[in-house]
């Protein structure tokens, strides 16, 4: 395309640093005038902390932004704003109690004498402005009284009508219908069209593929490739973005898996004779929640490791969660060796021995306030005790048992669980829920952000309790963690099941190829 | 450069501080205690009575009680207003049905206090109303209906209530007696039960105790229908010793009091710690604050401005390590 204009917004070389990480190193990025461009990246890769650095939020460490042809320091996200450059987030952030139209023209309401709004010309112009946006509404009703799809469409006619040049749509079509998402891509033609600079966030790859001219990708917080779109297959484009070279994928020894397990558990389903109670033993069917999961069937066998594959967003932590009973579900049914579990019920899945680890551990998974013995003896309190008194002897057993099979290094039982690195508090988080002895563990993501040891060690962990009979569930978005921890591979794609990989057939390459196939029309 | 020097600069700084502070947190309570007896066996004319140190214990008693039920609320990121009203309620229940005796009567008006309790907590628990929008609304619904019960103040002859309130065993009241049991109760609660570590893990972190199965809604329940309990406890007691019930102004700003209890104590608003035997300390803090600031003179608007203070202290201490 026209890779001759000058770009509107650039960053070169940009760095950002955070405590412990740097989160951008050495990224460049071209927006030009008419073009939208596509940011991918899996979590972690940078893409968030670019668009803060492009938005005004963060202050780069080093390198440099140039808006309009200068060199450009946003301070604040209201100076990048009133630049020209607008930003819609994955959550609305309007306001959801003031009236549409209030929200639409937030601190620009036409002014009549003395400084005073002028509600009818507001009113007028709102409505006249959402009609283009295909959003027919009373512009006086409160915001929160429109859907999530519409509410983003008046974040978008917001950040456009400011007299944008740049508008930055991070994973716009989340929550929104394929009408709606329809009416976007529309929008996002119109402002092509205009002149105006879009930098478009999502894993969709077929939207990606519709909407954009340009892609760059991050991976790692460097810049994995950036180049027109039109060229790049979309096997190439995920194999760039999860880091791994087609041609040397085949090259295993890693992680801390062992081979033979597999080659043992792949032979098993077929050996009838000695696997006599091999049916699953966890066994989810039709798993459905609006915009996030449509008919997901899962089944773990015990002693078998079942990965889950895909890109970010594709449902996979969704379905862990629907499992345990902590995602809400339109339909489907979970089944634990045969019999039905109690929907929405995090309290009965575990009671029944289903676990899961959550992918953050800091929201969801430690409790910072209390100690690594309090922490590890959490889920399991009902039985460490009888009549409601907990047993100090009995807590201070399995604390010890488990701080020792898992080599949890803290100064003692009593630390805080909070002063303990990342890769120790996975393990308590382990050893809180090996304390309920479970049936199936649901991990997801179980070695992310912890430290190469800690990573083997949790990894063979996960080998022995499979070899001793537990069924295990992995998500991770390393593939060669899950190529070679998984007996078998379940491939989500958009909430949805679009292929199984077992035997041979698990490879890091097969993965990628199911994940890449086209969707339907 | 220079950043990084001043960053360094800062790291060594903050080597010593967390030790402090966290003393401070753990300790400073039973200094601050200490200390200001220590004063004023120094400084005070007859302050080792045993007539004025009963005074002072059967004053703060009411504050002790509400307090406890208190922190087991603020251990969960919550807050309960309701407390006074409740306490007033409780004073109406109780001389409505003093006739059947003294022990139905506080049956009665203690089971008022859990049903109060039980709508805070189910609107919190299960509708997922802002505790302090709960308990607004409670200390203003609830003030209403034991005004409703017992529009003035109904003096009564009863004996054994006036017992209750007025007789000691050993030298020391009843009542004084009644909140060292409940402490005791309260503190086994917090530290030896499931109960008691759920209440805290829910407070430290909510969605992570919902995804190790902890029955969430059910503890958040309890935990009001508890402090409703205490505070109907409270109100009898308070009652018993007044000789009269007075729900149109008994128990008014208590709820203030007991907050500022817990917070002296230690206890962060934050939630996912309670401190028990500090929250009874820092309500013995301010009581003995308040009786030295007036023993020597000093206007009620001195023992305010130098409550704020430590208010702000304990606020000042609790803040760093809650952020680690």
């Amino acid at each position: 395309m026209a890779d001759d204009v000058a770009p509107v917004l650039e960053a070169r070389g940009i760095s950002k640093r955070f405590p412990g990480v740097l989160a951008l190193d050495d990224v460049s990025l071209a927006l030009r005038p008419g073009q939208a461009h596509a940011l991918v990246g899996e979590n972690g890769a940078g893409k968030s902390t670019l668009i803060k650095v492009f938005t005004g939020v963060y202050r780069p460490d080093g390198g440099e932004l140039r808006y309009r042809g200068g060199p450009a320091a946003f301070g604040t996200p209201m100076e990048a704003q009133r630049a020209g450059i607008s930003t819609i987030y994955q959550e609305v952030n309007l306001v959801p109690m003031m009236s549409v139209a209030r929200n639409l023209l937030l601190g620009r309401e036409p002014r009549g004498r003395f400084g005073v709004i002028d509600a009818a010309a507001m009113y007028d112009e709102a409505a006249r402005v959402l009609a283009g946006y295909g959003v027919e509404t009373d512009v006086r009703r409160p915001l929160r009284a429109l859907g999530v799809g519409a509410q983003q469409m008046v974040a978008l006619a917001r950040a456009v009508s400011v007299d944008a040049r740049v508008v930055i749509m991070d994973e716009p079509t989340s929550s929104l219908e394929p009408r709606e998402v329809e009416t976007l891509f529309g929008v996002i033609g119109r402002l092509r069209d205009s002149g105006i600079a879009v930098l478009y966030v999502s894993h969709r790859l077929d939207e990606l593929y519709r909407v954009c001219d340009q892609v760059t990708i991050l991976r790692d917080g460097r810049l994995a490739h950036t180049g027109p779109l039109a060229g790049l297959g979309r096997l190439d484009l995920i194999s760039l973005m999860l880091g791994r070279d087609l041609n040397e994928v085949r090259s295993h020894g890693l992680t801390s898996f062992s081979r033979e397990r597999h080659a043992e558990a792949a032979r098993q389903p077929g050996d009838a004779g000695r696997a006599p109670a091999r049916g699953p033993v966890v066994e989810a069917r039709g798993l459905t929640r609006r915009h996030v999961l449509d008919g997901v069937d899962v089944s773990v066998r015990p002693g078998e490791v079942v990965g889950l594959g895909g890109l970010l967003g594709a449902g996979r932590t969704e379905t862990a969660k629907a499992i345990v009973g902590a995602l809400p579900l339109d339909g489907g049914q979970v089944l634990v060796a045969g019999a039905p579990l109690r929907a929405g019920s995090t309290s009965a899945a575990i009671r029944a021995g289903v676990s899961l680890l959550p992918e953050d551990r800091k929201a969801e998974g430690i409790i910072p306030t209390l100690s690594v013995r309090e922490n590890i003896a959490l889920a399991a309190l009902p039985a460490l005790g009888r009549a409601g008194v907990v047993s100090e002897a009995k807590i201070d057993r399995v604390v010890e048992i488990f701080m020792r099979r898992l080599r949890i290094k803290a100064a003692s039982p009593h630390q805080l669980v909070c002063e303990l690195s990342g890769g120790n508090q996975q393990k308590v988080l382990l050893a809180r829920w090996l304390a309920v002895r479970p049936k199936v563990l649901l991990l997801d993501e179980p070695t992310r952000g912890i430290d190469v040891g800690a990573k083997a060690e949790v990894q063979a962990l996960i080998d022995e309790l499979a070899g001793e009979g537990l069924g295990v569930l992995l998500i991770s978005s390393d593939l060669e963690e899950l190529v070679e921890g998984a007996d078998r591979i379940l491939v989500l794609r958009e909430g949805a099941v679009v292929g199984e990989l077992a035997g041979d057939e698990v490879t890091e390459e097969r993965i990628m190829a199911t994940i890449a196939e086209q969707a339907d029309g | 450069m220079a950043e990084l020097t001043s960053r360094q600069g800062g790291g060594r700084a903050a080597v010593l501080k967390p030790q402090v502070y966290a003393w401070v947190q753990d300790y400073g309570v039973y200094a601050a205690v200490l200390a200001l007896l220590l004063f004023n066996v120094l400084f005070t004319p007859h302050f080792l009575d045993a007539s004025n140190f009963r005074t002072q214990l059967v004053q703060v008693t009411p504050v002790v009680i509400v307090s406890l039920g208190m922190a087991l609320v603020i251990g969960t990121q919550g807050i309960d207003l309701s407390v006074g009203s409740v306490m007033a309620l409780a004073a109406a229940l109780t001389v409505l049905y003093l006739g059947y005796g003294w022990l139905p009567a506080l049956a009665v008006a203690v089971l008022g206090g859990a049903v109060v309790g039980a709508a805070g907590g189910a609107l919190v628990a299960y509708v997922g109303v802002q505790p302090i929008v709960a308990t607004l609304a409670l200390l203003v619904g609830v003030r209403g209906l034991a005004n409703v019960l017992v529009p003035q103040l109904v003096e009564f002859r009863n004996p054994g209530l006036i017992a209750l309130g007025s007789s000691a065993v050993a030298g020391i009241p009843v009542i004084v007696l009644i909140a060292a049991a409940l402490t005791a109760i309260v503190l086994f609660v917090v530290r030896r039960t499931t109960f008691g570590r759920q209440v805290v893990a829910i407070g430290g972190n909510r969605p992570a105790s919902e995804l190790s199965g902890l029955p969430v809604r059910r503890v958040l329940l309890t935990v009001y229908v508890i402090s409703g309990l205490l505070a109907a406890l409270a109100g009898v007691l308070a009652t018993a010793r007044l000789q009269a019930s007075d729900p149109t102004s008994l128990g008014q700003f208590i709820e203030l009091s007991a907050i500022t209890a817990v917070v002296v104590g230690g206890t962060p608003l934050t939630g996912g710690r309670i401190r028990v035997l500090s929250t009874v300390m820092g309500a013995l803090l301010m009581q003995l604050l308040a009786a030295t600031l007036i023993k020597h003179n000093l206007p009620q608007s001195w023992t305010q401005m130098v409550q704020a203070v430590i208010i702000l202290a304990a606020v000042y201490a609790t803040r760093k390590r809650g952020s680690r």
